[in-house]
């Protein structure tokens, strides 16, 4: 059984059918790219998936659940974390702090009133910082952070609930060549825990460490497979050589 | 900084009676400024700390103020063990019945249907009560029971002021203990990025629920003790003029914060009252306070503690590691 099954979801803006009848598989324990040019609908799939919006129709089943109409808190409970592609941590707390609060989100009420994992957590903020190389910031405004790092503050606060599939959109933007280097480098541990659905421009990052890949165009799936076999496909490189 | 802000302004408070034992206003003025406080505090927990935007916080002080005049008057009951709990749970209860209505409906609200809707709240209950003869109607409820303590009744003074800045001092504790729990860090960044929190996987309009029901509690209580201190207590109490000032209490001294509130309701309260011997200035205390509102929203957000409190310390952080600069 697919851990991510989104089945023929459409999404339509006005005019505009920003997907049009997407179906997409994700396996437990692989790395999905998602490609595709500007405006082909890679954002809106994933916040589809993660419940920033709703599909006009379709499903989505994730973890044998149906998940496509489930408020966002639901589906981060089950499993699901993300990244958005305007990145978007807590700037005004610690580098600290917005780690804790990814990582006791699983509490509840009373727990967090009484701070009862406080102490509990400590390690585990700080383990998942130096995963990160941000152990030396962590009492540093997350604000204060540079591009580059908040980029990798949200993957590690992403990761920081143990979620069963992380959702990235563009992890890499903005960043310099030296910094995408190590973000591939940060990545690829994390397949033991799970798997990833990444949205990415940088063609070579994205075939160094997806499995499979699936490219977009204008709403529509033009093709899937791995990466070998995507490119091979001559209509992924005419798409490719569009852009340009 | 912070915490020498606290310590000095309780200390004031404590001292305050034995230095103007002989001055029965200055001690009246004083507790007004405690009560109005806690009315304050309960808006900024809303606002300050959670991003609520309430213009209705007077309804849960207003509404328990009638609540135990009519204890009072109808069953000549006002032990204060007693009522003022049940004005906590008035308010409380109010509070929530209004988010489960306001917050957690099948959509996520706009603050400013949040606001609309507490400020509609309010000004329906004050229209309500104005016409409703049981409660006195325009004329309100005067000569209120005064609130006792087994055989001892309180009247205006030092032992009514004890019993006020010790209101005050729980409920500030318990709040201090609230917004630098874990939960704390929750309501930190709701009111930063309400959105992303929900990716996390919290129920942010719960914890904007529960907060909302603390601070009816809250302004529950200062209602209670407001109406017992008075001796009097009418439709103006639970509507938006009320709401407002707290608003302005809050904002002026500075919210986010919790000792924000208490030193604006003070600096408020006190300038009124110094104030207001000169007639001709208190015809137009109404427009100084409007200007000034507007002089401090537009160039100190952060009110009258941001002149000393860095926001690095107002909203502080809240890891076991303590963090060190
Ligand atoms: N909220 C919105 N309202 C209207 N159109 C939108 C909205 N979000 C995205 N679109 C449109 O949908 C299409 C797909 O956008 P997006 O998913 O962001 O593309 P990508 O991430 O692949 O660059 C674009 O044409 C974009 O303009
Ligand atoms: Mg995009």
């Amino acid at each position: 059984m697919a851990l991510l099954r989104v089945s023929a979801v459409t999404k339509v803006y006005g005019p505009l059918k920003a997907l049009d009848g997407i179906d997409l598989t994700v396996e437990a324990g692989t790395f999905h790219g998602l490609i595709g040019p500007n405006g082909s609908g890679k954002s809106t799939l994933l916040k589809a998936i993660a419940g920033a919006h709703l599909p006009t129709t379709g499903s989505i089943l994730f973890d044998d659940t149906d998940i496509t109409a489930m408020p966002p808190y639901q589906r981060a409970r089950n499993g699901l974390s993300l990244k958005f592609q305007i990145t978007a941590v807590l700037t005004e707390l610690s580098v600290y702090d917005n780690v804790l609060l990814a990582l006791q989100s699983a509490e509840g009420y009373g727990a967090l009133l009484r701070s009862r994992s406080r102490q509990r957590l400590d390690a585990e903020v700080m383990q998942a910082l130096e995963r990160f190389r941000l152990a030396d910031r962590a009492d540093d405004l997350a604000g204060e952070l540079s591009h580059g790092e908040q980029q990798w503050l949200e993957i590690a606060m992403a990761l920081a609930p143990r979620p069963k599939l992380l959702l990235l959109d563009e992890p890499t933007g903005g960043m310099s060549p030296e910094e995408r280097r190590v973000t591939g480098e940060l990545l690829t541990p994390i397949k033991q825990d799970c798997a990833l659905v990444i949205v990415e421009h940088d063609l070579d990052f994205i075939k160094n460490i997806c499995d499979r890949l699936t490219v977009l165009d204008q709403g529509r799936v033009l093709g899937t497979g791995t990466v070998a076999e995507i490119e091979g496909d001559a209509r992924v490189q005419e798409i490719y050589t569009r852009r340009v | 900084m912070l915490p020498v802000i606290e310590l000095a302004v309780f200390a004031a408070l404590v001292v305050t009676p034995f230095l103007l034992a002989d001055r029965t206003d200055l001690i009246t003025l004083v507790t007004n400024v405690i009560i109005l406080s806690l009315l304050a505090l309960s808006f900024d927990l809303c606002w300050g700390f959670s991003g609520i935007m309430s213009f209705g916080q007077a309804l849960f002080f207003g509404v328990a103020g009638y609540v135990v005049a009519l204890v009072g008057r109808d069953l000549e009951f006002s032990q204060l063990w007693a009522t003022l709990p049940l004005a906590m749970l008035v308010g409380g209860l109010l509070a929530a019945g209004l988010a489960v209505f306001l917050l957690l409906g099948k959509r996520t609200p706009s603050s400013i249907f949040v606001a609309f809707g507490t400020l509609t709240g309010a000004y329906a209950a004050e229209r309500l009560v104005a016409g409703w003869q049981y409660v006195g109607a325009g004329n309100g409820l005067s000569a209120i029971r005064l609130m006792a303590f087994g055989d001892y009744e309180f009247v205006e003074g030092v032992e009514f002021y004890a019993v006020a800045l010790a209101a005050l001092a729980l409920v500030y504790a318990a709040s201090r203990y609230l917004v630098r729990s874990q939960m704390g860090l929750v309501l930190a960044g709701m009111r930063q990025n309400e959105e992303r929190l929900a990716f996390f996987g919290y129920r942010v309009q719960v914890f904007k629920a529960l907060v909302f029901s603390f601070a009816g509690m809250i302004a529950g209580l200062s209602g209670a003790l407001y109406s017992y201190h008075q001796g009097f207590t009418g439709p103006s109490n639970l509507g938006p003029g009320l709401s407002t000032t707290a608003v302005i209490y809050c904002l002026f001294g500075g919210s986010g914060t919790l000792i924000g509130p208490v030193i604006g309701t003070a600096a408020i309260e006190v300038l009124s009252y110094v104030l207001a011997d000169t007639d001709a200035i208190r015809q137009f205390w109404p427009v100084i306070l409007g200007v000034v509102l507007l002089v401090v929203v537009a160039f100190q957000p952060s009110g009258l503690l941001g002149l000393l409190v860095s926001s690095r310390e107002r909203i502080g952080s809240y890891g076991a590691r303590k963090a060190v600069r």
